[in-house]
Formats: C-alpha cells, structure tokens, sequence
C-alpha cells in the first residue's frame, strides 16, 4: 500500500513534511550544535516529521518504520562490528534458546520490559543468572516498592516492534522507543561475547560489549551499565537518593489503542456523553507530548473495571510483583511468564462471566426499579 | 444461520447428489466418493478467497496478540473480503461481527461452537460489538415444532452461546419471533424484492420440477432474509443510528457461502456494504464417516452436557483411529495423520502448537501409541467441556434477559 510513496534512497511520507534519510540516524546527527536537535529540543531523531495530514491518523505503521533484524545486520557490518550470527527455529524463552545456541558463543541474556505507573519504559538486559528484583529495582528507580511491573504485550510491538519473547537491546534503533531506558547489567563487561536477538527471535547473535556499545553510539544512545544486584536492599532518604533515578526517562509514552486513538469516521450516539468520556483523548498530533498521559492516566481507572483483559492483566501484575518480591531463586522470571502465558485466557472468561453477572443483576434492579418521586 | 435448513425438503426429493463429485450446500455436505472433503476445489467453486498466512500476520499485527489457535491451524480457512476489512479497520472504520444459530435441538455439540468460539476471539481481539441471530420461526417452519418450543429452545440455546464468554456491553442476542418487525422488516422487504425467483430457485437448487410447496413464499423469504437482513447495520437502529455503512463481518461455516453470496449482491444495489465472511471447514464427526458432525446421532459428536466418563467412552470407543492394526506394525510404519481423528481433534482444539507437532511427529513415526493420543484428546476436551459447563451454570434467565433486551451498547467498541 505505501509502496507508491516511498523513495528508496529518500523516503517522504505522502501529505507530511516527514523525512527519512536511509533508514538510519548519521553519526553526526548526535552532536548539540544539530539544528534539529535544537529545534525539537528532544534527542536526535531518526524520522523528523511535523504533524501528519489528516487522512493518516494512525501515525506509526509499523510496516513503515519498524527496523528488520536484515536492516540492524547490515547497520552492524556497515558499521564494522564484528558478530556470529545462529538462525535457529523461533524461541520464546532463554532455555529454548540455549538448546540452539551454545554457551561457547557468549553469554546468553535474559531481556525483560518493563512499565512503571507513569508510562515510562525500560528494558533491562542482564546476564541469565544475575537476580533482578524488580522491587528492588522499582526503589532504586525511585519509584517506590512496587512501581513497575512487566510492560503488557501491546508495548511490545508499538514500542519495540519486536514480536514475544524478543525483548533486546537493539530494539533502541526505533524512533518509537526512543522514551525507553536501557539498562545493561554490568556482569556483560566481563564476557568476551554476550547473545541477543537482533530484533527476530529466530535468529541471535553474539558481539562483545564494546560492539554493542558502538552501535548504541551511533544511534545516539549512552550505553548504560548498572551493577543489578547491588544494593539489594536499598534505603532510600533524603540523604541517600535512589541510585538509578538518573534512568527514568525524561518523557513517558501513550500507546494508542488501536481503534480509540483515531478520529472515528462515524459520528458517536450523542446522547452517550460518557461514553465519550471514557475514551482515550484522541490527539491529532503524532508527538507523544506528556499533556496526553494525565487523561489516559484518569481512563485507565476506570478501563481497569470496565474491560476484563485490563482487570486480569492488573491481577497478573500484582501477582507477579509478589511473586518476584516473595521468591528467591532462579528461573521466577521465567515462572511468572508462565503463569501469566497459561492463567490470563482462564481468568479473562473468569472475569467476562463475572462482568456479565454484575450487568445482568443492574439491568433487572433496573427494570423492577421505582420511578423516582417527583 | 442454519445448517440445517430446508433439509426436510431436500431429502424428500432427491437433489442429485452425484457421489462422483463433492456436495457442497447449506443442507448437503457430502465428499467425493466418500473421502475427503477437498477445500481447494471447494474455494474455486465457490469464488472465495484462502486466509493465507500473510493475512493471519496482519492479524497478529493489528490485535497485538497471537491469532486464534483455528486461524494458525487452517480451521478458519476462507474468506471474501477480510483484507478489506482489515484495511478500513487500520484507518478506524470500525466493524460489527454478525453470527447465527438455528435452535433445533438443546443439545449442543463441540462442532456448534466452534464458530462461536471464533466469535468471542474476534470480539475481543478486535474490540468490536456483535449480533447474533436465533432463527426460531425458520425452524418452527422447517422443522415442524411449535412457535412456544422453538421460542424455548432458542433461550436453552443463547445460554450455551452466552457461556462461550461473550461480553454483554457489546453483544446483542435476538431471535427473529422477538425482533422481526420495525426496521428489521423493512430491510427484509427490500431484500426480498431484488431476489428474482430464478434466483431463489438457483440457490435452493429447485427445478421447475419441484412442487410450489416448497416456495411457499413467506418461509423462503424468511429464510433467503434471514442471512442478509443483519448483515446491514440499519437492521439495528438502537445499536448502530446513523451508520449505514458500518461493515459487517461473518464468520460461518463455508457451507453458507451461498447465503451469504446472495447478500452480497443484492447489498450494494441498496446502498449498503457488502458483508465479509470469514470461512470455517467442517468440524468431522468421531467415526469420521461423513462430512460432518451430527446431531442426530449422539455417538458422532461430544456434547457439552458430556460428563468426563462420557467424553472418555466415547473418544476410545467411537474417535477414528488412524493407528494401525497392531503396536509392531504401528511402530514400523506409524500412524495415518489423514485420517485419524484423534489428531484432527487435537490440531482444533490443543493451543499449545509445539505439543501438537511434537505429537504429531511421534505419532506419525510410530512411536507414540494411539492409546496416549486419545488420552491426551480427552483431557484437553474434558477441561473445555468442564469450563464450559460452569459458564453455563452461571447464565441466569435474567442473564438472558439482559443480552436479548433491544437496548443500545454505548461501550461496543471499546
């Protein structure tokens, strides 16, 4: 479909002064004296659009920005960093991967997405037997004991435009993660070679730290190394502030709801003012500006109560935070996903049959119900 | 929509079912030769489209989930249009789901769900509002029982509907003796006057042969209406004023495709979106035999009132088995995934894709054992079958009430 729009060599997006040069952010595009950088006063970016026309309400395709993990190989080479790369059917979990990828190659990772209450994003990329606390982390963020949690399925692919079980640190190459803190474990630095996905989980690949730090280079992004399992039982005062504060990033980021977000081609029942309501506020600018976060915040109260994927997604999380906060041990990372991955079909038809009796008890109190005296 | 329809009328007189070829229509489903149903030809035949795999991606892709275990494992295999309406949906027009039963009898089998399962999935990946329609006077008609019982039936029937797990603040459940009327009739009117009576017989396959009895105009009206009329959104003032041209999408079993190629044609020459169908194949019965599950015999298909016991008997007893005839001969030359039906009940309804491969592979090598396969069927259809019955433990009679009240849905697309 976007085939008639696009220029290989310059890409410009039909009715938006948006430009796009080679797929890729030049290494001097990250220096201050950039103008575009002034002007838009964020970090360099790859894609510099102004607001979009009208008719291409929904901002990101990702079939138009996403990177591919052939485009991130061959940034790799053009960029002279040295990697092994092992194809290997698609695996969801490290201990899939490590039945095709062999420890001799480096060091496999465990790669984890998480959110904390104010839309921000992080990806932690660590050593697979190093422990990450998430409560631990939360206090260490300076977000409290329970202020993160894993970040829900959607994240994934408007964030990262990867697919499950594909979290990376690669996935920083996007314009649309550009939000998203990367947290690398320290440990990494002392392996001649460590494994991630490069943006497919059919493929992994093995680099050292000093590749991997020179392609976040060039993609404008301060390889950050943090010792996880310091301070393990952080105390957070006046006096001593939360060590890894300096992370949280700066801005947070809405994720549209696919068919909320944009301007609805039909005209809305009028008389259903709440309805309105409850919707996210649909913004027609493409800039996830931080005036957007305070009224998704206020729906997604009520979100919670209304859709029951929402409702059994908040249980999981509480019950994975406990869980990650109770247990000790190897592998809870992996048990919470399982519990997440088996219990989340069962407790949404649970939690639809439970929405369906509450409506059903309101709707007949409301057909024995006494009009209300004059 | 019915199965079943008109099949009274279609044995009486008999419609040349020439066994050399395959009958494919809405009241005969019969395999060349008593074989296999061939899918391919079936789609060429009938002019619709195969669901191939980079229209699944893109459905991965916009619901930001993995697709339905009947989308990966070819069971939703057809359709007219989806890509059209994947493609509006991707520009905000959004869409409504439009199903249908024909309450013939109370017991409901593993094969009736199906499409409901598929159902609540696009309901919910999509986040879309849903009309499902009881055809209870197109069976009082066809199948002889009296306005109260099929009244009766088709409330037994939402129950078990409701029980699949659809979302009451963007469903809305109705049976033509309740709803028919207002602007629903209209639309059927104005459907009835753009189908010629060569039309209706072509359909219905009559001949001039055929005796007038059975174009006795009101049933067939009913019944050639009874698929287009809700697939036009101004069916439903109280769920959809003002918005005409509101897509509609179908999933049925292919069996229907008929109906629902007629609704298309007649559709634009009223003004109205063509409908999209989104096709499922048969569901086969346990001993394999015929095309299809039926609910004339008990011994052909798992019931939801099936009691584990039950299910097991039944499975090891009647489940056709394409293992061989002795366990050296089975380890020499392993199973006949064709035509076993264990695993073809497995690949509907076992989520986990890489246990079924695993079982397949092992199975069809010779070194899993039909036994284990049956074993492993049972559990997984006793667990459904389990689930189910506690949702239908909870539907209440008010439940009912409030799904089938002509209310509108201010949340439906949320």
């Amino acid at each position: 479909m976007y085939s008639s729009l696009i220029d290989p060599n310059l890409l410009i997006a039909k009715d938006s002064q948006a430009l796009l040069v080679n797929g890729y952010r030049k290494p001097n595009l990250k220096t201050s004296n950039d103008p575009i950088r002034r002007i838009n006063n964020t970090k360099p970016t790859l894609f510099i659009f102004s607001a979009p026309a009208p008719c291409s309400p929904k901002f990101f395709d990702n079939d138009l920005m996403g990177f591919s993990k052939d485009q991130l190989l061959s940034q790799l080479q053009e960029l002279e960093i040295d990697y092994s790369k092992y194809e290997h059917p698609p695996v969801l979990t490290v201990e899939e991967q490590a039945k095709y990828v062999s420890s001799s190659e480096g060091a496999l990772s465990k790669n984890l997405f998480f959110k904390d209450k104010k839309h921000r994003y992080y990806i932690i990329s660590a050593m697979v037997d190093t422990k990450v606390d998430m409560k631990v982390l939360s206090q260490r963020l300076g977000l409290g004991k329970g202020g993160i949690r894993m970040a829900p399925e959607e994240a994934l692919a408007e964030l990262l435009q990867v697919s499950l079980g594909c979290v990376t640190p690669f996935a920083v190459v996007n314009e649309s993660a550009r939000d998203v803190s990367l947290l690398l474990d320290q440990k990494f630095k002392n392996q001649t070679r460590c494994i991630f996905h490069p943006l497919s989980n059919n493929v992994s690949i093995s680099l050292s730290t000093s590749g991997l730090d020179k392609f976040l280079q060039s993609v404008g992004r301060d390889p950050v190394y943090v010792d996880l399992e310091a301070n393990a039982n952080p105390v957070v005062g006046k006096d001593q502030p939360p060590d890894l504060a300096v992370y949280v990033p700066s801005n947070s980021v809405v994720i549209p709801e696919l068919p909320n977000n944009t301007p609805s081609a039909q005209a809305s029942p009028p008389k259903n003012v709440s309805a309105e309501k409850t919707k996210p506020v649909a913004s027609p600018k493409p800039s996830k500006s931080p005036g957007n976060v305070k009224s998704v915040v206020q729906n997604s109260g009520l979100s919670v109560f209304k859709n029951p994927e929402k409702f059994v997604e908040e249980i999981l999380d509480k019950t994975s935070e406990l869980l990650f906060s109770e247990v000790k041990g190897e592998n809870v990372e992996a048990l919470a996903e399982t519990l997440r991955k088996r219990l989340t079909s069962e407790f949404t038809h649970l939690a639809v049959m439970y929405k369906n009796t509450a409506y059903s008890e309101g709707f007949y109190a409301g057909t024995q119900c006494q009009p209300k005296r004059p | 929509v019915s199965s079943q329809l008109a099949m009274d009328v279609g044995k009486k007189d008999s419609i040349a079912s020439d066994s050399s070829e395959q009958v494919v229509n809405p009241w005969e489903v019969a395999a060349k030769d008593g074989g296999k149903i061939d899918y391919d030809k079936l789609i060429d035949q009938f002019g619709c489209q195969r669901l191939d795999d980079s229209l699944i991606d893109r459905v991965q892709r916009l619901t930001s989930r993995q697709p339905h275990v009947f989308l990966r494992r070819g069971v939703f295999f057809a359709h007219r249009d989806f890509n059209e309406v994947l493609d509006a949906y991707e520009r905000g027009d959004k869409f409504y789901l439009y199903t249908g039963r024909g309450p013939s009898s109370e017991a409901l089998h593993l094969g009736h769900l199906i499409p409901f399962m598929f159902t609540k999935y696009l309901q919910e990946a999509f986040k879309v509002p849903l009309v499902i329609q009881l055809t209870d006077d197109e069976k009082c008609m066809w199948k002889n029982l009296s306005v109260e019982e099929s009244q009766r039936l088709a409330r037994e029937n939402a129950k078990d509907i409701i029980a699949c797990g659809f979302d009451v603040t963007k469903t809305f459940i109705f049976s033509d003796f309740d709803y028919v009327g207002g602007a629903f009739y209209k639309n059927m009117v104005k459907v009835a006057k753009c189908v010629t009576l060569n039309k209706a017989m072509g359909i219905f396959g009559f001949s001039g042969e055929d005796h007038i009895g059975k174009l006795s105009f009101p049933p067939v009206q009913a019944c050639l209406s009874v698929p287009a009329v809700p697939s036009f959104p101004s069916s439903f003032p109280h769920l959809f004023p003002g918005k005409d041209k509101l897509r509609c999408l179908i999933p049925c079993a292919i069996d229907q495709d008929p109906y629902f190629r007629m609704t298309r044609d007649v559709a634009p020459r009223l003004g109205y979106s063509k409908p999209a169908l989104i096709e499922s194949s048969f569901f086969p019965a346990l001993q394999a035999k015929n095309g299809k599950m039926s609910a004339s015999d008990p011994n052909s298909a798992i019931y939801v009132t099936d009691t584990a016991k039950e299910i097991k008997n039944k499975i090891n007893r009647y489940a056709f088995s394409g293992g061989q005839d002795s366990i050296e001969k089975h380890r020499e030359i392993g199973a006949n995934l064709e035509v076993d039906i264990p695993v073809k009940y497995l690949s509907f309804f076992l989520d986990d894709d890489t246990e079924l491969e695993h079982i397949k592979k092992e199975y069809g090598e010779g070194r899993m054992l039909t036994g284990e396969v049956k074993k492993r069927l049972t559990e997984v259809l006793t667990e459904m079958v389990e689930r189910h019955r506690m949702a239908r433990a909870a539907v209440t009679d008010e439940m009912v009430d409030a799904f089938m009240a002509v209310r509108p849905l201010p949340s439906m697309f949320e």
